[in-house]
């Protein structure tokens, strides 16, 4: 991982290319609480919906030990490895 | 025994200093707060009731100043709201969800603490502490989340950790994922001029700040369009790019001050469709110090500390700036120097005053000074003159070809005299201003050859030639509005009777005007 410095006055922020969109959703879903309350009360109906809509897809649940940080870099790399979308529910 | 809670002075709203710890018999009740949190404005008449109850002293530091008026406000609060906008005090207590309630003795030793709201909880903890503060408990909800800390903002929480450890890097940092490339990145955020910049990685920009004694929070100017603060970090990191090294950074830093002078205008220069660009001309020791080519091709490339600082400049414009092409950077046809153009005077080689001196600066200072222009350097081509007064003649028409022929009366425009050329000059001990009496007098034309005819428009209009009576028709107008506004300075190498003319754009209050800086440490 490289780290730079921005050299702008830093209103604007800094732009990511987004992946490209799949045609079909295939594999597996990964479904992300980020310990926000009832942040799995959402994932619990969204989790519903998808084995509704998508028989064949996996749903994976995680969740990250505490919302005020980023997620640790070995659920990252878990989450990635084992998934090829993720749904994350955020805050409030 | 655990560490006491960390100790901090802060004023309340009033401009009233409050210390912490607070030795007294009654414990003190610390409750960090941010306005627009729910949970904490649930909280605010409970604390209020603390402290109305008399049982406890209560402190609420709020993490922005509004904020904290908009609380006490909403509220009726008498209890004192404390400023901690610089959030200092939430980041040393390392506050990560807001309401954090802490109970200290007189000490400052934590005796109990509350975050968020859970009505249970905070019955308890006021039964225990605050028996005396009258509060309807039932009404209340039973439970509600805290909220983020201002402290846990990703950019934020960086820039208090770099203070509270002395790092003299601020900038907001940028990580560059292992599966990208570095220098698309840096392409597609649009951080560069069209070619590779180096990547300013913390370690590159505090070896850089290693060229300045300067603090590197310390803001040099604000740089139009934006008006953004250009601080020493944010002119290091654009002077990385650039390839400058760390004893480039003082010039850097003066080319900045001097484009960002009102009497310079770099909004203007940026913005004109004509295509302005600044051109730097470096004087003084710092010249050598730093290695500058003021001989062979001192205008072109090969010279890292010429094509790097004048660089520098170019891209803390457009970064810092906001100045971008198709933005306010408006230029019909552009030009190269908006990459780069700055060089030194070879004042060793010149008989005359240098540039710097005549602009009022003692020869020992190392000052830059910014011109706008639009075009150059046209060459002026002259090997056959002998004669001071043909050579300066053979400039004189060089020079009247800018903008176009018969546009006379013109702003700025910079003479570079070659070597062999100066030497044809001096030999009849002419001096710079005989140069420009000699420009002025060759060029001086009646107003009646300016003006546009069937073959050639442009110049002077018809109209406005008629409208005048015959003898202002004859009158002469030399190129230049004044001869001071020709600047001329030495630069090239030994051989060559070839001269180079930078072409000014729009001057005076309506334009651009030449600025110089001391370069200072």
């Amino acid at each position: 991982m490289t780290i730079i410095l921005d050299p702008t006055d830093e209103r604007v922020p800094v732009a990511r290319s987004v992946a490209p969109r799949p045609a079909a959703i295939r594999g597996s879903v990964a479904l992300l609480d980020i310990a926000k309350p009832r942040g799995n009360v959402l994932l619990d109906r969204i989790a519903e919906r998808l084995e509704e809509r998508l028989p064949g897809v996996a749903v994976n649940r995680y969740a990250k030990p505490t919302f005020t940080k980023p997620a640790p870099d070995a659920l990252r790399r878990d989450i990635k490895a084992a998934n090829d979308f993720v749904i994350e529910a955020l805050a409030d | 025994m655990p560490d006491a809670l960390p100790a901090f002075s802060l004023a309340d709203m009033a401009g009233a200093d409050f210390a912490f710890p607070r030795p007294a018999a009654r414990p003190t009740l610390l409750c960090f707060v941010k306005e627009d949190c729910p949970t904490c404005n649930l909280v605010m008449p409970l604390l209020q009731a603390a402290h109305e109850s008399g049982d406890l002293q209560v402190l609420a530091p709020g993490q922005t100043a509004p904020g904290n008026r908009a609380l006490i406000e909403r509220h009726g609060l008498t209890l004192p709201v404390l400023d901690d906008a610089t959030l200092k005090v939430s980041f040393a207590y390392d506050v990560e969800t807001v309401p954090l309630v802490l109970l200290a003795d007189g000490e400052g030793y934590e005796m109990d603490r509350l975050v968020g709201f859970d009505r249970a909880e905070w019955q308890a903890f006021f039964d225990r502490h605050a028996p005396n503060a009258a509060v309807a408990w039932e009404a209340l909800p039973k439970w509600r989340p805290g909220c983020g800390s201002l402290t846990q903002d990703p950019i934020v929480a960086e820039r208090l950790r770099a203070a509270s450890e002395n790092n003299p890097l601020r900038a907001r940092r940028i990580e560059i994922a292992p599966a990208d490339d570095v220098h698309e990145f840096l392409f597609d955020q649009g951080f560069t001029d069209g070619l590779p910049v180096v990547p300013p990685t913390p370690e590159r920009v505090l070896r850089m700040l290693g060229g300045t004694e300067r603090d590197s929070q310390e803001v040099i100017a604000e740089i139009a369009p934006n008006y953004a603060p250009a601080t020493v970090e944010k002119i290091a990191v654009n002077a990385v790019m650039a390839g400058c090294q760390p004893e480039h950074l003082p010039v850097v830093i003066a080319a900045i001050q001097a484009v960002a002078n009102r009497r310079f205008n770099i909004h203007g220069v940026n913005a004109t469709t004509m295509g302005a660009s600044p051109v730097l001309v470096v004087n003084g020791p710092v010249r050598h110090r730093i290695g500058m080519n003021m001989g062979l091709g001192a205008l072109g490339q090969g010279s890292r500390a010429n094509a790097a600082i004048g660089r520098a400049l170019r891209l803390a414009v457009r970064n810092i700036g906001g100045a971008r092409p198709g933005g306010t950077e408006r230029s019909t046809l552009g030009n190269p120097m908006k990459f780069t153009m700055c060089f030194p005077e070879w004042e060793e080689r010149s008989p005359w005053h240098p540039l710097h001196v005549e602009r009022g600066f003692s020869a020992e200072d190392s000052v830059v000074t910014a011109f706008a222009m639009s075009s150059g350097p046209a060459l002026c081509v002259d090997q056959t003159s002998r004669s001071a007064r043909q050579l300066a003649g053979s400039f004189a028409l060089s020079l009247e070809a800018m903008h176009h022929p018969r546009a006379h009366g013109a702003a700025d425009a910079l003479l570079v005299v070659s070597p062999e050329h100066v030497d044809t000059l001096w030999r009849e001990r002419f001096a710079k201003d005989d140069v420009r009496e000699h420009v002025q007098r060759v060029t001086a034309r009646p107003l009646a050859e300016l003006a546009a005819d069937d073959d050639v428009g442009g110049g002077l209009s018809r109209e406005r030639l008629e409208a005048m009576p015959a003898e202002r028709r004859q009158q002469p107008l030399p190129k230049f509005a004044a001869k001071e506004n020709l600047h001329i300075v030495v630069a090239g190498a030994e051989a060559g009777k070839f001269s180079g003319v930078f072409h000014g754009w729009a001057g005076g209050e309506i334009g651009s005007m030449p600025v110089s800086v001391k370069i200072e440490t």
